[in-house]
């Protein structure tokens, strides 16, 4: 006999993002999830981010990596609240799913925190594809990596609101075609901001940090 | 890369989808759609469940993909089209305002379940 189910597989996950988001709302706490490829510089742009925010903002953050608490000692020295998830307690997962995200959310003291940022696990695949109830996501690209990057991950530059183009201090000793990638992304997602920047040098910094800024003021005033 | 963690909430999601009334219910087949931009390796995943489903009313069943083509429309023009390429850019007017129909599932359809011995 055939039984309809008819059920999202991953459905266990979207309910958990769920109370996350309302979790978040009532703590009136913008969540911005950033994913990318290892390496591209997440931890190194957060460290010039935060410090740039204040006095307006004030934030906190999540980093998941797979093993090391490295980021997190980097990020803990910005002085904001930081938790590290190591996934290779839940068995080395290839992302942050809503309930880890959830369960290191409760840990914070979330109380006069405008922005939590979550640093997701380094991969362009899986993140993508789980919701931990962020408000927005982007994605960091540096320029080491290839102009077809986006056109190779097409799920990850499809769901996110933004984009950075980071390591671009390197651009002069680089092949790299930077209006190639930024005509792949346009490709996946035609109206989505890209900020090229630099995290050594912070050059492009202010538009990035304006855009984040109006993100949190549209959620929390 | 998370096939195992996908083929695990399959096999939960499919034993609690067994009617409680069957005696020693055996899971024939499992009926599973998965859009083209969903990012699971359809092959990777069937690996995981064989793995993962023994012992449990699933072992030995077949897991069926039905892998579904990403399907766009424009929201300027009204277009839609069938996707070949990761390329969001409606055909005809070139507009980038696009909504995704379908290509992200990832759903148990239904499972085929027989009384056993």
């Amino acid at each position: 006999m055939e039984v309809k189910v008819v059920k999202k597989v991953l459905s266990v996950n979207d309910t958990m993002a769920h109370q996350n988001r309302k979790y978040f709302s009532d703590k009136k706490v913008f969540v911005l999830n950033m994913m990318s490829s290892p390496g591209s510089g997440k931890t190194s742009i957060l460290e010039k981010t935060v410090g740039r925010l204040l006095p307006e903002i004030n934030s906190a953050i999540i980093v998941g990596d797979i093993c090391t608490t490295n980021d997190a000692d980097r990020l803990a020295k910005t002085g904001v609240p930081v938790i590290q998830i190591c996934t290779d307690d839940f068995g080395g997962d290839c992302h942050l799913a809503a309930h880890i995200v959830g369960n290191a959310a409760s840990d914070l003291d979330l109380d006069g925190v405008q922005l939590l940022i979550v640093e997701n696990v380094g991969n362009l695949v899986c993140p993508a594809e789980f919701d931990i109830g962020e408000d927005a996501r982007v994605v960091v690209l540096s320029v080491t990596e290839g102009e077809d990057k986006p056109l190779k991950y097409p799920l990850m530059f499809r769901v996110c609101d933004a984009a950075l183009l980071n390591k671009t201090d390197l651009l002069p000793y680089l092949d790299f075609d930077r209006e190639a990638v930024i005509n792949n992304i346009r490709q996946i997602h035609s109206d989505m901001p890209v900020f090229e920047v630099s995290a050594k040098t912070q050059d492009g910094f202010p538009a990035w940090i304006l855009w984040l800024k109006k993100q949190v003021e549209k959620k929390v005033g | 890369m998370h096939e195992m963690g996908i083929a695990l909430e399959i096999i939960k999601i499919a034993v609690d989808s067994i009617p409680a009334n069957l005696k020693n219910p055996k899971v024939e087949r499992i009926n599973l759609k998965v859009g083209k931009l969903a990012a699971v390796v359809p092959d990777s995943l069937k690996f995981c469940f064989e793995v993962a489903s023994k012992d449990t009313a699933l072992e030995g069943s077949l897991l069926h993909i039905e892998e579904i083509p990403v399907t766009a429309r424009c929201i300027n023009c009204g277009n839609s089209w069938t996707a070949i390429k990761p390329v969001f850019i409606c055909e005809k007017c070139d507009s980038g305002q696009v909504d995704l129909l379908s290509g992200r599932e990832l759903d148990i359809v239904s499972i085929e379940v027989e009384e056993g011995a």
